[in-house]
């Protein structure tokens, strides 16, 4: 069954895209969205029966080579089945959505075939994530990683008339190879030491690898810690984090399902996920775990305050995406990868929805982006109104304070986060970043819901008056999506965020008793150790996380302060309430505030001009050097001096030959003769060859 | 069949002759004959090579179905395959028939053309099959001749001037390389390659004019022999002559040139430097690996602001031996196989590439990147090809240039992580320049009144290239034919080739251990 999930968006996309001219458009975009709706039924069979016992099912030999060796093979455990679901449902209702969303796009000649190209790219890019979740080694999961690239560049540049969108495409892949660089460099030290790239060999490996050696360039690195920092460099280009985040904004060039698919639940939290699935060695990596808190936590901070200016709706979500996967890491840094997978699971559903609706309201307004020329659409598009303002409600993390789980997903996961960053470092800078981050994220999201749905209309009157509801193949996911974003918290809570033994047991481990030893040094910075009846028992790699018994930030994070509960809480108030005013009661104060505070404005809406200084420090100078090596390298040193030599010594053999122009071809003939002939003279004269 | 090897070898040379004696005229009907007759003597070539590979055992790391006669003079003849070669040989097997039928609109002396071609085809074969020094010395310089010929007479405009450059290049490390065979002659009293692989060349230190010479004649040896295979691969900073020679030659010399004449070098490296001057290669590696990565982030960089479609493609085939050079001299499993992989895969990629622009410029007559953009429009069949191996170039899981690529990395990390980044780095570059080209010439709007009327890929065109869509994609998913057809052979040479450094005088190997 896992195989047929894991092929059947591969056949659709091949039917789909090279079978179209036989079957027909729309018979090609059905076949291809049957194929995904299947691949979801199973998924959630998988899923809802998955014991937690890990699987695997080999399908085909692929690399071997000395001691290196790999097949292509199916892997299938919690995480596994929880990224299945994730994947295979957004992507079955964004092909749904896109029947209606990509009917008579302008960007198109009329009768031009451009969607079978499109549903087959989506198909593929499905596989291809599918591929990477279901891997049961590194470099398995590196193809699909790559593969998600190109389909990610293929879909980024799916106007590929648009010199935006290619540019677009390009900056996506490049960046994202960086980030590959280091996941390369990380397969590469895993193998030097553990002879293997299989995920089992692997994680039996770690608890060694803590306390190996590597000489790395210039020094001696604790192997794990380089291992986990050099996989976390991909996860941070993937997974668009600080310094490699800078391609993410510009792939909203994409058409939106692809934005609501691809850059918003599914493929960029690949990082998080293989931060997760790497869990046996981030646990014996605690300098590399502090690394990744602090990216995950900056970006959170950093993105949300990008957000709070900028003018594209989609821009808008996809700085809220890079805030958010900001969130996952510092969860899975400080070592509760349940929470990274529960707010990536929400999450998942909730940022869809707020894609897809974003796309309705783009459709309505004859894709119009600018949400200055938004405003009042709330009774124009009312489930579209509906939809966004459930999404905005998940994603701000409205719920029930102190009851955890008695709100909307994001309210359940969010907070889930926020406490296990404070557990793993009271008042520290993760735990700050996060709070604020979630102020910004209630102010930029109800910004958007104020400028696009309330208020008068702004913009362009015509457009206005034909604003018009979606179809119902588009509203259909939005309403799937909106149950996911309602409820996906409050019923999963438990699995995620639950008690120890509830988590353990859900991602397929068994639990002790904890130490008395440890529950004493729990007792020292936390108040109710003798609450702390579990601990993982599992080696490294028998479950599908790992959680060392050293770790408990789970148990920890359900009982820190009161106010530390109410924080995320009272942050989402406020932000509420600062877009309320500043869009509702007094629309001049975000101009006033503007022009008053001219360099901070110029620099959140310039996204702190990363793409200026790595233009100046690596695109231009790369170009520099390259026409450098080649003019001078290659022109002036390199075939300067061969001239040199040319001059004087091969013209006058060339003359000693003959014929000027072609002379050298007898030279060379010539001295082979003669060359040959000295040296069967010389074996003749000496006895033969033997 | 004992003499199999002779008949694949020498099959495209009878159709030459054929061609040289009997076909008469210049007309339409007899070029049509000359390019049928090429076609067939090299599809039939292909279709007997493939019994080589039924035949070939690779367990046996030894050479298999030798033939052995006594020549003239004491010479011998001697041919044979293992698993290092057989691949060499099937990929020229292959290809030739591809290129010879994306040949099929030349027009200006065709006749000559197929012969050269025909030639080349036997003289590459043998190199790739030849048991003795004196042979594999006739075929891989002869095998220069008729090259520097579909340079010189179908070539473009500056054809005089590349042709020369090649020749020039080539010419200084033959000379080398011929010393160097007087010399092993000298030594080992044997020109049988299969001897030569058992003799031990000297490897005591000494010095001549005051100069110490580490690895003593083991080192001589293989410097005169790496003068010659250094240019072929191309290695930097003898690589000079590669982008001037694809960019004059037609598109199938290119072809040829790329996919096949390249892997003389790496092949070379592999068949004469590590197994008979271990030492020797030990004592350069470190240069030798320092070189590979300069060559692959140095050539990445140029090939980046190229304006020429087939400068650019040439600058990164020069990258891609790069890894080939470094994966060799890893010395490791791994490195090898890579290496290996890495010049076949190489071989339909490159190939394809060439093809590729061959595709446009036949319709445009025009190479720079900047006359093109917007081919999308009109040519949909194409732009998904060039898709394909651009993405294979860029070494895309699951095409084949992943697989060779990440081995030799694999292979290099284990030896010097310092070479492993900077080689590692090249997967940046290439997706930069390799995309930026594609965005170029395929993507954005089509503006150009001259492309306007552009038609897509031909029957004919689509059929030569469906062969290298097949193997590209099939040996990125399931490389096992490759890998297991080569690994036996290559554990040999590789445990042979430690077990000699192991045994080296004390005195060399300090200096291996310091490295």
């Amino acid at each position: 069954m896992e195989t047929l999930i894991l092929f059947s968006p591969l056949v659709g996309a091949l039917l789909c895209g090279f079978g179209w001219k036989f079957i027909g458009e729309t018979a090609a975009q059905w076949v291809a969205t049957g194929f995904l709706f299947l691949a979801a039924a199973l998924s959630w069979i998988v899923f809802l029966t998955h014991d937690g016992v890990t699987e695997t099912i080999n399908i085909l030999r692929w690399i071997e080579s000395g001691t290196l060796s790999t097949e292509w093979a199916i892997r299938l455990d919690r995480l596994t089945a929880i990224m299945l679901i994730v994947i295979t449902t957004v992507s079955a209702l964004v092909h749904l959505y896109s029947f209606g969303y990509m009917e008579g796009d302008p960007q198109w000649k009329e009768g031009e075939s451009y969607k079978p190209r499109f549903f087959a790219y989506l198909s593929f890019f499905t596989f291809a994530m599918l591929m990477l979740v279901t891997s049961d080694n590194l470099i398995q999961m590196f193809f699909g990683w790559e593969g998600v690239g190109v389909a990610s560049y293929l879909l980024i540049g799916f106007y590929y008339r648009k010199p935006s969108a290619n540019a677009a495409a390009i900056k996506a892949f490049v960046v994202n190879r960086v980030g590959d660089f280091g996941f390369l460099l990380g397969i590469f030290a895993i193998y030097f030491i553990v002879d293997s790239v299989r995920f089992d060999d692997i994680f039996a490996y770690a608890p060694t690898l803590a306390e190996t050696q590597l000489t790395f360039l210039w020094t001696d690195w604790n192997a794990a810690n380089l291992i986990a920092f050099l996989l976390f460099i991909g996860a941070m280009g993937k997974s668009a984090q600080l310094f490699l985040h800078t391609w993410l904004p510009d792939a909203m060039e994409g058409p939106t399902p692809v934005s609501a698919l691809i850059h918003a639940a599914t493929m960029v939290t690949a990082g998080v996920f293989l931060v997760c699935r790497m869990s046996p060695i981030m646990e014996y990596a605690p300098e590399a775990m502090a690394f990744v808190t602090f990216v995950g936590a900056s970006t959170a901070f950093f993105a949300a305050t990008v957000g709070l200016v900028q003018n594209d709706i989609k821009r808008v979500i996809a700085y809220s995406t890079c805030s958010q996967l900001g969130y996952m890491f510092v969860a899975a840094g400080v070592g509760v990868y349940s929470v990274a997978m529960f707010h990536l699971f929400t999450h998942a559903f909730f940022k869809a929805m707020l894609f897809l609706g974003a796309g309705s309201v783009i459709h309505a307004m004859h894709h119009e982006q600018d949400m200055r020329n938004y405003g009042g659409l709330r009774k124009k598009i009312p489930y579209t109104f509906w939809a966004m303002m459930i999404g905005t409600l998940a994603i701000t993390g409205v719920g029930i304070p102190l009851t955890g789980w008695i709100g909307f997903a994001g309210f359940a996961s969010k907070d889930a986060v926020i406490e296990s960053a404070y557990a793993a470092g009271p008042m520290g800078y993760a735990f700050w970043m996060l709070v604020i981050a979630a102020l910004f994220t209630s102010f930029y999201s109800w910004r958007l819901m104020f400028m696009t749905f309330y208020g008068k209309p702004r913009g362009d009157k015509h457009t206005h008056e034909h604003a018009h509801e979606s179809p119902k193949v588009m509203l259909i996911p939005l309403g799937v999506l909106a149950l996911g974003a309602v409820f996906a918290g409050a019923i999963w809570y438990g699995s995620f965020f639950g008690k120890v033994n509830e988590v353990v047991k859900f991602f397929g481990g068994t639990y002790g008793e904890p130490t008395a030893e440890l529950v004493e040094q729990v007792a020292e910075r936390s108040p109710k150790a003798s609450e702390l009846h579990y601990v993982m028992e599992n080696a490294p790699g028998e479950a599908a996380i790992y959680i060392a018994p050293e770790n408990t930030i789970l148990h920890e994070a359900h009982y820190v302060p009161t106010w530390v509960k109410l924080s995320p809480f009272i942050a989402m108030l406020i932000g509420l309430g600062t877009a309320y005013v500043f869009y509702i009661r007094d629309p001049s104060i975000p101009k006033r505030l503007a022009e008053n505070q001219r360099p901070l404005y110029q620099f959140l809406l310039n996204k702190w001009y990363f793409d200026e200084i790595y233009d100046f420090i690596f695109v231009k100078p790369a170009s520099a050097v390259g026409r450098l090596l080649w003019k001078r390298g290659d022109g002036n040193v390199i075939d300067g001096s061969l001239n040199g030599v040319a001059m004087g010594f091969i013209p006058m053999l060339t003359r000693l030959a003959g014929k000027a122009q072609s002379g050298y071809i007898f030279t060379y003939a010539f001295f082979m003769v003669i060359g040959i002939a000295a040296l069967i003279t010389w074996m003749t004269l000496s006895g033969g060859a033997h | 069949m004992d003499n199999l090897l002779s008949i694949v070898t020498f099959l495209p040379m009878l159709a030459a002759v054929i061609l040289l004696v009997f076909l008469r005229g210049d007309d339409e009907a007899a070029n049509k004959n000359a390019k049928w007759l090429s076609l067939i003597a090299t599809s039939a070539t292909f279709l007997i090579s493939l019994f080589i590979l039924f035949q070939f055992d690779p367990q046996n790391t030894g050479f298999q179905m030798v033939e052995e006669v006594e020549w003239l003079l004491g010479l011998q003849y001697k041919m044979g395959v293992d698993g290092i070669s057989v691949l060499f040989v099937m990929l020229t097997t292959f290809m030739m028939p591809l290129v010879i039928a994306a040949s099929w609109d030349v027009k200006h002396r065709v006749k000559e053309y197929m012969i050269a071609f025909l030639l080349l085809e036997t003289l590459m074969l043998g190199v790739f099959m030849a048991l003795d020094l004196v042979l594999f010395y006739l075929f891989f310089e002869a095998g220069l001749i008729p090259m520097f010929l579909i340079i010189g007479i179908w070539g473009g405009a500056n054809r005089i001037y590349a042709s020369f450059k090649f020749f020039l290049y080539t010419f200084l490390g033959s000379v080398l390389m011929l010393v160097a065979m007087v010399g092993m002659f000298a030594d080992a009293g044997t020109t049988d390659i299969e001897q030569l692989m058992t003799h031990q060349f000297g490897s005591e230190t000494f010095s001549i004019l005051g100069v110490q010479i580490v690895g003593g004649l083991q080192t001589l040896l293989f410097i005169a022999f790496f003068a010659s295979f250094a240019v072929k691969m191309p290695m930097w900073p003898v690589h000079t002559w590669l982008p001037d020679a694809h960019v004059q030659a037609p598109t199938a010399g290119s072809v040829v040139l790329a996919a096949i004449l390249l892997k003389m070098g790496g092949y070379g490296f592999l068949r004469f430097s590590l197994p008979m001057f271990p030492v020797g290669a030990d004592v350069l590696t470190p240069l030798i690996l320092w070189m590979s990565v300069i060559a692959i982030v140095y050539t990445s960089l140029v090939a980046l602001v190229q304006e020429d479609m087939k400068k650019l493609i040439a600058y990164s085939s020069v990258a891609h031996m790069g890894y080939v050079t470094m994966g060799i001299f890893a010395g490791n499993q791994q490195g090898i196989d890579g290496a290996i992989f890495q010049m076949i895969s190489h071989g339909f990629i490159s190939g394809a590439l060439f093809l590729c622009v061959g595709v446009i410029y036949d319709r445009m007559h025009t190479r720079d990147i900047d006359a093109y953009g917007g081919l999308v429009n009109r040519m949909p069949a194409y732009a998904l090809i060039f898709m394909l191996f651009t993405m294979a170039n860029v070494g895309l899981p699951g095409t084949s240039g992943f697989i060779g690529e990440f081995l030799t990395l694999v292979g290099i990390f284990q030896v010097n992580t310092w070479v492993a980044l900077f080689a590692t780095s090249g997967v940046i570059l290439s997706a930069a320049y390799a995309l930026w080209l594609y965005r170029r010439v395929v993507m954005g709007d089509l503006i150009k009144e001259s492309l306007k009327t552009i038609t897509d890929m031909s029957r004919r065109e689509r059929a030569i290239f469906a062969p290298l869509v097949i193997a590209t994609i099939l040996f990125g998913v399931y490389p096992a034919p490759i890998l297991d057809t080569i690994g036996p052979s290559v554990e040999a040479l590789v445990s042979n080739y430690q077990t000699a450094l192991a045994e080296a005088p004390s005195a060399v190997t300090q200096v291996a251990v310091n490295h």
